[in-house]
Formats: C-alpha cells, sequence, structure tokens
C-alpha cells in the first residue's frame, strides 16, 4: 500500500488559517501579556485577524476558480465563499458587542468563571475586568463555522462541529451577572449538544456502512448505484439530520434554545444567533444539495412536516413570552422554520434565497440584541417585557430603532425581513412544497403578535417608576447597532446588489 | 435483499449477546433460590482490608487532578498520531513538508501546556 502526500491549496484555506492561527495567538496573548494590558491587544489582534480573513475570502471569490483542496477534505465554491464571507461580517458585528465595555465596568464577562457563583470571593470579583479568553474562543469558533460550511466530507464537517460547538459551550457559562442562570444554560447545551453529536456520528457511520465513503461526492454517486439496503441510508440520513436541525434549532431539536439564549451573555446570544445559524445552515444546504440530492423523496416529505412544526410552535410560543431574549429565541426556532422551507424547496432560488435570509436575519438579530444589551438598571439588563413598557417616551430614538427591527422580524416591507420572507417562499413554490409556504404565511401572522406587542408595550404604555433607562452605548455597541440597523434598512430597500451577490455564487460544486 | 446479508456478519455477537445474559440471568437466579440469608450489618459495612472502616465509603477527590487528567489525554492522543507519523516521513514524496507539518501539530499542543503552565496549574499547591 502507497500512500501520497495530499495537495494542499493554502491560498484556498487561508481565509480559516488567519483565523486558527490569530485563534493561536490569542492564546498566547492571555499566557504572556500582563493582565491590564490583554484587552488592548485582543480586540485588535481578533478585528486584524477578521478583516485579514475577509480579505481573502474576497480575493478567494474575486479569482473564480473553485477548487477541492485538502486530498478532497475541503472544498471552496460559490455558496461556501457566500457563507464564509458572510459569516466573517456578522463575526466583526458580534466582536464589537462582544469587546463592549462601556456598558458595564469590566464588560459582560466574569473575571474568573470557576469561583462558585454567589459567594464572598464572587463579589469581590465584580469590579474586575473579565476574562479575555473570550476573544481566542470567539476566532476558534468562527474558523470551525468556516470549516463546516466548505468542508466536502462528513467526517471534516465532524471536525469543525465540534471546533465550533465547544468554544460556544464556554462563552455561554462567562455570563458576569445572573452567574446560575449562565452557567446552567453552558451545561444544557453541552449535553444536549454533546448528544447530538452522537446522533450525527452515529449517522456519519451508517451512511459509511451503505456508501462505502464520507465524502458527499461518493455519497451522491452512491445514492444512485449502491446495491447496499436502502434502510442504511435512511437510518443514516434521518441521524445526520438530527445533529444538523439540533445545531439550526429545528422543533423538536429547539428546546435548548430559549434556556441558552436567555442564560448566555448578550453578546454571546447574539453570536449564536446571526453566526451559528449561518454555519449549521451551510452544513446543512450542503448535506442535503451536494450529498443527498438524489434521495429528496425521501427526506422532503419528513423535513417538510419538521418545518412546519417549527414555524408553528416557535411562532405559537413566541406569544407566551414574557421576558426579551426568550421572545427572540422562539422567533429564532420560526425563523429556523422559514430558513427549512427555502431549504427544502431544492432548487437553485432556495440556496440564493436561503443564503440571502441567513445575512439579513442575521445583522437584524444582532442589532436587536444591541438594543437588549443598552435596556439596563443598577441589576444589569432589564429583560422582563413589563420593565419595557413605557420605554418610548423615556428615550425615543432607541425605541423607534428597536420598533424598526421587529417590523423586519414581523417581515413588514421595506424591511429586510420582508425580501428575505418573499425570497423562501417564491422559491418554496417553485419548489413545490407550496403547503409549506401557506403554513409559513399562516405562522407568519401569529409570529407578528409578539413583535407588535413589545412595539405597543414600549410606545402607547405609561413609564413607570421601575422602567429602566437606556444606557448611552459605547462605541462598539454604537456600531454594532449601526451597522445592523442600516443592513436591515439597505437589504429592504435595494436588495439587488446583496441578490446579485448570491446569485453570482452559482451552485455547490460536487 | 442485501440488509440481510449485510447484518447476517453479525449473527454471532448477537447470539454471544444472548448467551451473555442467559447466563447471568441463570447464575444469579441460581444464587438466590440456593443460597440461605443471615443479614447482618457488619456485612453491609463498607470492607477495608479486615480493619474497621474509617469514615463514611463518599469521600471527595481533588478537584485539581482534573487538569493533569487533561494533560494527559493532550499527550497521549499526539503519540497516537505520532506513531503512524513515524512509519511514512520517511517514505519518498514525504520529507520536509511532513515533518515541518508534524512540527506545527506538536506546536500547538506544546502552546497548550505553555498556557497551562502560564496560568499556573502545574504548580502543586
Amino acid at each position: 500500500m502507497t500512500f501520497k502526500l495530499p495537495a494542499i491549496d493554502y491560498l484556498a484555506l487561508a481565509p480559516m488559517l488567519v483565523l486558527f492561527g490569530a485563534a493561536c495567538a490569542g492564546v498566547l496573548v492571555d499566557a504572556l501579556v500582563p493582565r491590564e494590558w490583554r484587552y488592548h491587544v485582543q480586540v485588535p489582534l481578533s478585528l486584524v485577524a477578521l478583516l485579514a480573513s475577509g480579505g481573502f475570502v474576497v480575493a478567494l471569490a474575486n479569482r473564480k476558480e473553485h477548487v477541492v483542496t485538502a486530498g478532497s477534505a475541503v472544498v471552496i465554491d460559490g455558496p461556501g465563499l457566500f457563507l464564509q464571507g458572510s459569516i466573517v461580517v456578522l463575526g466583526i458585528v458580534a466582536l464589537f458587542l462582544v469587546a463592549e465595555r462601556r456598558l458595564e465596568p469590566g464588560g459582560a464577562f466574569v473575571a474568573q468563571a470557576a469561583v462558585v457563583a454567589g459567594s464572598e470571593a464572587d463579589r469581590k470579583q465584580m469590579r474586575k475586568p473579565g476574562v479575555t479568553e473570550v476573544y481566542p474562543m470567539m476566532l476558534f469558533a468562527l474558523a470551525g463555522m468556516m470549516l463546516f460550511c466548505s468542508a466536502n466530507d462528513l467526517l471534516t464537517m465532524f471536525v469543525a462541529l465540534e471546533v465550533f460547538s465547544l468554544p460556544l459551550y464556554l462563552l455561554c457559562a462567562l455570563a458576569r451577572r445572573r452567574r446560575l442562570l449562565s452557567q446552567e444554560a453552558a451545561v444544557k447545551y453541552f449535553l444536549l449538544g454533546a448528544f447530538a453529536s452522537a446522533f450525527f456520528l452515529y449517522g456519519v457511520a451508517m451512511i459509511y456502512g451503505y456508501a462505502g465513503k464520507v465524502d458527499f461526492r461518493g455519497i451522491n454517486e452512491a445514492v444512485l448505484g449502491s446495491s447496499n439496503s436502502k434502510t442504511l441510508l435512511l437510518i443514516g440520513l434521518a441521524m445526520l439530520a438530527i445533529g444538523l436541525l439540533f445545531k439550526v434549532a429545528a422543533v423538536p431539536f429547539h428546546v435548548w434554545t430559549p434556556d441558552v439564549y436567555q442564560g448566555a451573555p448578550t453578546p454571546i446570544t447574539a453570536f449564536m444567533a446571526a453566526c451559528t445559524k449561518v454555519a449549521a445552515f451551510g452544513g446543512l444546504l450542503r448535506v442535503l444539495y451536494v450529498a443527498f440530492e438524489r434521495s429528496s423523496w425521501d427526506f422532503r416529505p419528513t423535513l417538510g412536516v419538521i418545518a412546519a412544526a417549527t414555524m408553528i410552535v416557535g411562532a405559537v410560543l413566541a406569544v407566551t413570552q414574557t421576558d426579551i431574549k426568550r421572545l427572540l429565541a422562539y422567533s429564532s426556532v420560526a425563523n429556523a422554520g422559514y430558513l427549512l422551507t427555502g431549504t427544502l424547496s431544492m432548487n437553485r432560488d432556495g440556496l440564493k434565497y436561503t443564503m440571502f435570509y441567513l445575512v439579513a436575519y442575521g445583522f437584524t438579530v444582532l442589532a436587536a440584541f444591541a438594543i437588549v444589551m443598552l435596556v439596563r438598571d443598577s441589576d444589569g439588563e432589564a429583560t422582563h417585557l413589563a420593565r419595557w413598557a413605557g420605554l418610548g417616551r423615556r428615550s425615543p430614538v432607541f425605541a423607534s430603532l428597536f420598533t424598526f427591527l421587529m417590523l423586519a422580524f414581523a417581515g413588514i416591507p421595506l424591511t429586510s425581513g420582508f425580501t428575505a420572507k418573499f425570497g423562501v417562499f417564491a422559491a418554496a413554490v417553485g419548489g413545490n412544497m407550496t403547503w409549506l409556504v401557506i403554513i409559513g404565511v399562516l405562522s407568519s401572522m401569529i409570529l407578528a403578535f409578539p413583535y407588535l406587542r413589545v412595539v405597543v408595550l414600549m410606545w402607547l404604555s405609561v413609564p413607570g417608576d421601575d422602567t429602566p433607562t437606556v444606557s448611552v452605548p459605547g462605541a462598539f455597541t454604537a456600531a454594532a447597532l449601526f451597522v445592523g440597523v442600516a443592513m436591515t434598512l439597505v437589504l429592504g430597500v435595494a436588495p439587488n446588489q446583496a441578490l446579485e451577490l448570491v446569485n453570482d455564487a452559482g451552485a455547490f460544486l460536487r | 435483499m442485501c440488509g440481510v446479508d449485510y447484518l447476517g456478519s453479525y449473527r454471532l455477537l448477537g447470539l454471544l449477546l444472548i448467551l451473555g445474559a442467559a447466563f447471568f440471568t441463570v447464575a444469579f437466579t441460581a444464587n438466590r433460590l440456593l443460597s440461605r440469608r443471615a443479614p447482618s450489618a457488619g456485612k453491609n459495612a463498607t470492607y477495608e482490608c479486615g480493619i474497621d472502616p474509617v469514615g463514611g465509603d463518599w469521600a471527595q477527590a481533588q478537584v485539581r487532578y482534573y487538569v493533569y487528567a487533561y494533560l494527559y489525554v493532550l499527550f497521549a492522543v499526539e503519540s497516537v498520531f505520532l506513531f503512524p507519523w513515524a512509519v511514512t516521513y520517511a517514505l519518498d514524496g514525504f520529507g520536509m513538508v511532513t515533518v515541518v507539518e508534524m512540527a506545527i501539530f506538536v506546536a500547538v499542543l506544546a502552546l497548550g501546556l505553555l498556557y497551562a503552565w502560564r496560568k499556573r496549574v502545574l504548580s502543586w499547591t
């Protein structure tokens, strides 16, 4: 048996390699640089790394040469590059939120996570600056997400899944306030995530049993010509889907979402809602469109039912929420349903508009969580909806911005939410999934109610004594808020350039 | 019906599992039926080489051991990759590139060790 060294196209891998390298450098910074300097080194380092990575993505997109590299483990194609680019851009905005230290002395993260919550030592560290390990962990997660979107076989995909999941589990546990809730969220997320990973891995084993290969091209050929029992294929596909649907938070694998979104530090919640969603749907799109396209008759009805359940359950439960972070969590579940609708249309438009939806939703949700970070009293963020009553009279500017974002979530025309929803529904009609579109439109009507209730609460209620003030944002949060709101408006009013971009991305390379 | 054939190779394993379960059940049921029973408090005490037990059996382990377990796993996994590398790097067409790649891999692990050392987890307090 002879081995051959696989050829590696380093330029094609550069966007990810830059981030991995910067993350390792970030670990070094945390080990060697004096404590008071770390924040001032880590933030520019992460920002420069993300900008460099984005630059490489743009350069690769201009090269217009699609490659399969590293022994066919990684594929760099149009949609992959688009998803990588959106992960980088959304990651930069999320980094702004993570780096914010003006709202709270020391930032949103705790100084020493291992100190028992509520103890004497915990009260003492309240004023200390937060951990700076969050920056390398975020870079690791972002690089893992990018690899997840451009993996060309199931094993690389699994490694990437773990690379971006493990930092997220840790990041969830690092909230400065409400530590117990944050730690509970992290443990829940970790246990359920590990369970989902096990399902994914078992699915990989089944698919290998069926196809004798784990790369997407090999699986695609096997679906057409393999003489093995189809049961193996179906079991494997179902288990892979469970692993992936857990990450996208589809019903009935959504139960972790509200608890984790509520418990995690708000910048991390925003990061998960925007970037993890892009990565998870990027992976799901590639698996379904490249590897299993030919068995779409088998999975479309089942996944269609899951998409319908996701939209309805997400919308109905969002109505009953009394906490703004939980409300946004259920809204994220319902949005996963709309994204699944686009994904399941299984045509060019489906791919195009699902990718557009991911970007549009990412910017809106980042801006929404930026405002959640701003509404606070002496006890930290005031997330209970009752506390938001009458906010419109106290600070009309931020209440208007939040109203605009809520309207975008509800899918009102002239916002990015309308363009994106219209796109995925049109694609689904083109893909003969009209019944799903009908459920989607109905659930959108239900979902508009909780959004509009927040708007009514802010503007038409009289502010009480305990209505919190909206803090003046630091430069970082202001930048994130501005970018998020501006993109929500631009993608709604003039979406042509972005649509051209997703159109130019073309189809997946097989 | 390839499925039957495919799973057929597991027939022996299935048989072994059934036999094992049956043996276990039979042995314990027989013991329960045949033995005489004379319970006493002494029989339920923790066994400590014939000496009277000191304290309870619910002891706390030192949490600091987990870091050492982590570091051990780190380098155990490293050796798993080092062995196959050691037999291939001298082959034709491998050479310097492979050495550099492995050096990067080990450097990443060493980075973890450096971090642990700087965070003073290696000093015994």
